[in-house]
């Protein structure tokens, strides 16, 4: 039986962030699901462990600092007649709201908010979209559904991203573009390990978790599968929220 | 980097405990006022004020107030 209404097979899809985390492993799972892969992000060692770790053939790799224009006409002018588009390189920032200076807030949003909407808006522009497209934004619950203490900046650079998404679901429909997001509670990924948080504190945070733990890569690549796939069709200017119920 | 100073950025951290509550040898996890937000204003504060990137798992570890100041001077 070969019924696969989530089947990629036959689609472009570009991923940023390909290097580690949600990223990797959306690139991954959407090699599975027959998709032809182009990923990007800075770290060449870590970018090129995704693509060897991609399945089938057809897939490109691009080295790319979102932050510049170099980086992103660089993306623009190697791709084109995209079915999908996943917007997921992004940093943290854990800091307390008194101690938030311009720097830290310009910081965060050049790579949260910044890169991913200047390099939709070429992709647009440029027209390397197919029709029928998809595009997944990867926000966040944080400042959107929740609001952890000391995470007012990266929350705020989400709550853009999401007010964005909607507003492109909006203009993008007549060119029958989808424009979606997916807003992950705490998933394992390096973004979380080492910082501010203690791995004590991480465990018992988890605890306040429904479901009684953090996400995996998958769990989310998953979600971002079925935003990119024939599937979710009739779904545009949406936030699905994959966060083992931390914010019912 | 001064031990004294370090002491007065700390003590601003809080609102509701007084400056002489806080001393060198001061146990700060035992503070009534004491919590995570405030762990994450010394990370932000010893950023802020020294450059050094404390983790969370440098405060757990530290008990008093001079503890902090030699991990921040060591890190220096
Ligand atoms: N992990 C979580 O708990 C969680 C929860 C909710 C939402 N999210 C969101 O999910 C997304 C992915 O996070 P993750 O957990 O997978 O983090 P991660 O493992 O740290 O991966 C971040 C990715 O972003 C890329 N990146 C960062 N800055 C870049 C830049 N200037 N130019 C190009 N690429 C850049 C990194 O690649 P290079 O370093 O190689 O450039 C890396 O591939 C982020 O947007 C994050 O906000 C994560």
């Amino acid at each position: 039986m070969n019924y696969n209404p989530f089947s990629l097979a036959g689609k472009m899809v570009f991923v940023t962030g390909a290097s580690s985390g949600i990223g990797r492993q959306t690139a991954i799972e959407c090699s599975k699901l027959g998709a032809k892969v182009i990923i990007t992000a800075r770290n060449e060692e870590r970018l090129q462990e995704t693509y060897n770790n991609l399945q089938g053939d057809g897939h490109s790799m691009v080295l790319a600092d979102l932050t510049t224009s170099e980086g992103l006409d660089n993306i623009v002018s190697v791709v084109s007649e995209l079915d999908g588009i996943v917007l997921c390189a992004g940093r943290a920032m854990t800091s307390p709201f008194q101690f938030n200076t311009r720097e830290k807030y310009d910081d965060v949003f050049n790579v949260n908010f910044f890169s991913p909407v200047e390099l939709l808006r070429l992709l647009v522009k440029k027209k390397k979209i197919a029709k029928g497209g998809s595009v997944v934004f990867v926000s966040s619950v944080g400042g959107v559904l929740g609001f952890t203490l000391g995470n007012s900046i990266y929350g705020a650079s989400k709550a853009a991203i999401n007010s964005t998404m909607k507003f492109c679901a909006r203009e993008l429909a007549p060119k029958k573009i989808r424009v979606n997001s997916v807003n992950p509670g705490m998933v394992n990924t390096p973004l979380i390990k080492g910082g501010t948080i203690s791995a004590e504190q991480h465990q018992a945070d988890m605890e306040r978790y429904p479901l009684k733990r953090y996400g995996e890569p998958e769990d989310i690549a998953h979600g971002i599968v079925y935003l990119l796939s024939d599937a979710s069709s009739w779904v545009t200017g949406h936030s699905l929220v994959i966060d083992g119920g931390i914010t019912i | 980097m001064e031990l004294k100073e370090f002491i007065e950025n700390f003590v601003a951290l809080f609102d509701e405990t007084d400056a002489s509550e806080i001393q060198a040898n001061t146990a700060f996890k035992e503070l009534d006022e004491w919590s995570s937000l405030i762990a994450l204003g010394v990370i932000a504060m010893a950023d802020e004020e020294y450059d050094v990137t404390l983790k969370g798992d440098d405060i757990r570890n530290s008990n008093t107030v001079e503890d902090l100041f030699n991990l921040i001077k060591s890190k220096k």
